[in-house]
């Protein structure tokens, strides 16, 4: 869909690598072109249709599941699986290891909140606002930290989101908050978003947040942009030496990014009622990593669940620690499995030396032998 | 006038933490090119180590700055066996997959850090100090605080000390060589991988030592401080040309200074700011110096 700007130079055909992880839908028979979309159509609409369940799923949820606390517990971790998807963009899809995307998603998240209090803008205005200036942040951002590769390009970023970390502690003309951070002013939000009662249409925000992000990026990566990225991620000197604008090809990656960041910043802002400084931490993007190669790198459905699943598991692994399975066990040890962190961090390193595909990848390769 | 030798003073001492910090950081990325997120987990462990040796493990009734100089050597002894065990248990079964490298020291210090909470809770923890660190003095009409000097004075022998290692020494000059090509120096027949565990645990061991310094330097031990320094240890390192050690004792003096002045000439707040602002213009201007260390 954004392949005009890149025809001009790129007159060689999308190269292997990318045709092996993606086939192109043409390939397809028009009558199995269908096929591929209906599991996430059935997952969509399954999602959609929770609100009107009115079950106790006990040991999964606290509550029952179209209640207010599972409506917004579920609901954030869509917005994660969104914002993850969003980083493996440029992560995954692109092989550049960014340790600044919480700057994009912090900035749509705040740009909305204090375009609303502080500027008294309306609402469309403000997610505007908010997303246009997120995408000419990450122009300038991109631009200057892709004139180094690798590691640094990694140090940069981190520096350039830490510098906005620092900004939005500091409070400046008091419209951040500072630690506190903000909270959406009442009047600007429809009432339908507001409220204990309407966590369900919070719910289908969210949810329609992280189906734009799946399409989109589903689409770019289909697209000759996307074949473009793979072919840097896989070999990028190969790829300029095949003509393809690498410097450009990997800009659009972290504006792509930082787009669909921005947004998921901002419906986390719609859904949790304003921004908090966590978001802006390095921390924040440090769990955005781990989500994505939880779930799997480089692959759609991986980091939506990596995204989603870590942040139900950081949400409740808190309870399951009270639980007697943990009384049994000496004081310290017990301490220390109380943090959500400690339990995610270890299971992110086993997973990093025994799945380096991520539980997509290991789903996909089970599914294969249960076929043979 | 009084004040600009103030801060100059405090500035450099600042510096010489951001130089312990990033000192052993430079190395381990110019030898082996592992960004090693767990430095803050080293940190961290020297810190602990150092509190809990001077307020469980010795007697309250030795005297603090004895008690400081043994919490030291302990800092400094965990710091390295952390690093040795890192680099063996962890980072050695995925040799030259950076990234997998990368990905294994972020879930080592995310999982370090909260255990660390587990253990001792979320709230810093009270160091004491001695006497002497805590007191000022008068120099050309400016009241300096001490511990700067305590800490300007281990920077320095650390630098000493490291540059002595690297040209005078056997090990220094495979380190030299391995930085400068990694490939040349196995195809000769040396032995670059147990060059890697040495490398490893004298940065963990400076890393041990910059976490119990700076914690003197705060005052409070907590979990979140190693990765608070970690993050400028990342700055002075690209700074300072990733892999030289020289740069990075430049980049972590620099970047100390103009810390503390802008945030005294400036707002508070803005030395910060200014810090990552330096890190763009060098980008700018050349990023030649970066690419050139780029394994």
């Amino acid at each position: 869909m954004r392949s005009p700007t890149l025809s001009t130079s790129e007159a060689t055909e999308p190269p292997r690598p990318s045709a092996a992880v993606t086939p192109p839908v043409g390939q397809r028979g028009p009558a199995k072109a269908w096929l591929p979309v209906l599991p996430a159509v059935l997952v969509v609409a399954i999602l959609a249709y929770l609100p009107y369940v009115p079950v106790e799923v006990p040991g999964l949820l606290p509550w029952r599941v179209n209640g207010p606390g599972s409506m917004q517990l579920v609901a954030t971790c869509l917005v994660m699986a969104g914002i993850a998807l969003s980083y493996d963009v440029i992560f995954g899809r692109t092989g550049l290891l960014s340790f600044g995307h919480a700057l994009f998603v912090a900035a749509g998240s705040y740009l909305l909140t204090i375009s609303l209090a502080s500027w008294s803008l309306p609402l469309w205005a403000a997610i505007v606002v908010a997303l246009a200036f997120t995408t000419v942040l990450a122009l300038l951002v991109g631009a200057i930290a892709l004139r180094v590769g690798g590691i640094a390009f990694a140090m940069v970023t981190l520096a350039f989101a830490q510098a906005a970390s620092i900004i939005v502690l500091r409070n400046p003309g008091d419209v951040t908050g500072g630690e506190e951070g903000t909270s959406l002013p009442r009047a600007a939000i429809p009432d339908l978003l507001v409220g204990v009662a309407n966590a369900p249409y919070r719910y289908w925000l969210a949810l329609a947040f992280a189906v734009v992000a799946a399409v989109t990026v589903t689409m770019l990566v289909r697209s000759r942009a996307g074949h473009a990225m793979a072919a840097v991620r896989e070999n990028e000197a190969r790829a300029a030496v095949l003509g393809f604008p690498v410097y450009r090809v990997k800009l659009l990656a972290i504006v792509v990014g930082a787009f669909l960041g921005g947004l998921g910043g901002v419906v986390h802002a719609l859904v949790l009622g304003g921004s908090s400084p966590h978001i802006t931490t390095t921390e924040f993007t440090l769990s955005l990593l781990v989500m994505v190669v939880l779930g799997g790198a480089g692959r759609t459905w991986g980091a939506l669940l990596g995204g989603f699943l870590y942040h139900y598991a950081d949400a409740r692994l808190v309870e399951v620690s009270g639980s007697s399975l943990f009384q049994a066990l000496p004081e310290v040890a017990g301490q220390v499995l109380a943090q959500p962190l400690f339990i995610l961090g270890v299971f992110f390193m086993v997973v990093v030396y025994f799945a380096p595909t991520g539980l997509a990848g290991l789903g996909a390769r089970l599914f294969r032998k249960g076929r043979l | 006038m009084t004040d600009l030798l103030l801060l100059v003073v405090t500035g450099v001492g600042l510096g010489a933490l951001y130089f312990l910090a990033a000192s052993g950081l430079s190395l381990i990325y110019g030898l082996m090119g592992v960004l090693n997120f767990a430095h803050g987990a080293f940190m961290m462990a020297g810190s602990y180590a150092g509190w809990w040796t001077m307020t469980s493990l010795l007697p309250a009734s030795m005297p603090v700055a004895a008690r400081l100089g043994i919490a030291v050597v302990v800092a400094i002894v965990v710091g390295a066996v952390v690093g040795l065990l890192v680099e063996v248990v962890l980072i050695r079964p995925l040799y030259r997959r950076h990234i997998q490298q990368v990905l294994v020291t972020v879930g080592l210090a995310l999982a370090s850090v909260a255990a660390a909470q587990g253990i001792w809770g979320a709230d810093p923890k009270p160091l004491p100090k001695p006497e002497w660190m805590s007191q000022t003095t008068q120099l050309l009409g400016a009241r300096l605080p001490n511990d700067r000097f305590v800490f300007i004075l281990v920077a320095l022998a650390l630098y000493l000390g490291l540059l002595a290692l690297l040209h005078l020494t056997q090990l220094g000059l495979v380190i030299r060589a391995g930085v400068e090509n990694r490939t040349m120096v196995e195809a000769l027949g040396i032995n670059v991988r147990r060059t890697f565990t040495i490398v490893f645990s004298i940065g963990g061991a400076a890393a041990g030592l910059a976490g119990l310094l700076y914690s003197q330097y705060s005052g409070t031990v907590s979990p979140a401080q190693g990765g608070s320094l970690l993050i400028y240890a990342f700055i002075v390192v690209v700074i300072g040309g990733m892999g030289s050690l020289t740069g990075t004792a430049v980049a972590a003096v620099t970047v100390g200074l103009v810390q503390q002045l802008a945030n005294y000439y400036a707002a508070s707040g803005v030395g910060d700011l200014s810090v990552v602002l330096l890190l763009a213009l060098v980008l700018l201007l050349r990023p030649s110096a970066m690419k050139g260390a780029m394994a």
